[in-house]
């Protein structure tokens, strides 16, 4: 019960700052409201037992990722005329209406197996060594190539946002 | 309470696509790639509840992984582009447009 209230406040502060992200004019502002979105997602895991995510998600996603693009955002310091897009098009219009459509088909296929009665939880699902013991073993091989996707990810981009030699800048 | 996560999902990679579609600042539609992202996570992590299967928190993790290169690497493009051409506009960096 104070399970699904907890649930339905931060699905709520999720939905609201995903609109906000999506809505609002200045790029910092909805780099904040994101920060906000994945912290509130960050618990929903939790809620949903699991805990190494949870962790995970706030370390990674609201740590890690929205430093970086914050800073990305103040190191642009972009100026108001720089920002400004045409506010409605014909594009935009039906972008939204095809999400919209898309979204609703979605809704009615899982609603249909709403209220679906959960199994019982062993109490150890989703703890930090339940899911290492997994990663380590089973797992050990898309883990370590893991790490190589962010070696790769690295050097492409200190590659990309090397000045040349002589640039002037 | 399964279900209602799944809805959650749904929503959110909505609201996420919406963005993608209709923003043209390129940090803005990078935002909300993450999102959709985050909403795919919201999914796995409730199927992988559903089933008592840990395969979804592994997806999670690698989902997780993917999400931070990318951020650098297309942050990286941003800035180099603004850089040289003084454009965040995705409309008005066509210079490959045939």
């Amino acid at each position: 019960m104070i399970q699904a209230i907890f649930f339905y406040i931060f699905a709520g502060i999720a939905v609201t700052m995903a609109l906000m992200v999506v809505s609002a004019k200045n790029p910092m502002r909805s780099a904040l409201a994101l920060t906000g979105c994945l912290l509130s997602v960050a618990c929903i895991f939790a809620l949903q037992s699991a805990h190494l995510m949870a962790i995970l998600q706030v370390l990674v996603y609201a740590g890690a990722i929205m430093v970086f693009i914050l800073f990305v955002l103040m190191l642009l310091n972009l100026s108001p005329q720089e920002l400004g897009e045409r506010r409605v098009t014909v594009r935009r219009v039906a972008g939204a209406y095809l999400i919209g459509a898309v979204g609703t088909i979605l809704m009615l296929r899982v609603t249909k197996h709403l209220w679906a009665p959960s199994s019982t939880l062993d109490p150890d699902f989703g703890t930090v060594k339940e899911v290492g013991t997994i990663l380590y073993t089973k797992y050990l091989l898309p883990f370590e190539m893991v790490s190589l996707l962010l070696l790769a990810a690295i050097i492409g981009a200190v590659v990309l946002t090397r000045k040349e030699k002589g640039d002037g800048q | 309470m399964t279900s209602e996560t799944l809805v959650l999902s749904i929503i959110l990679f909505g609201i996420g696509a919406t963005g993608f579609v209709v923003r043209r600042n390129a940090i803005i539609v990078l935002m909300s790639v993450e999102l959709m992202l985050n909403a795919a996570n919201l999914a796995f992590i409730d199927f992988s509840r559903q089933h008592m299967d840990y395969t979804g928190h592994i997806y999670v993790f690698m989902i997780m992984t993917v999400a931070a290169a990318e951020a650098a690497v297309a942050l990286a493009i941003v800035v180099q582009i603004f850089r040289a051409r003084r454009v965040v506009n995705l409309d008005e960096i066509n210079l490959m447009k045939g």
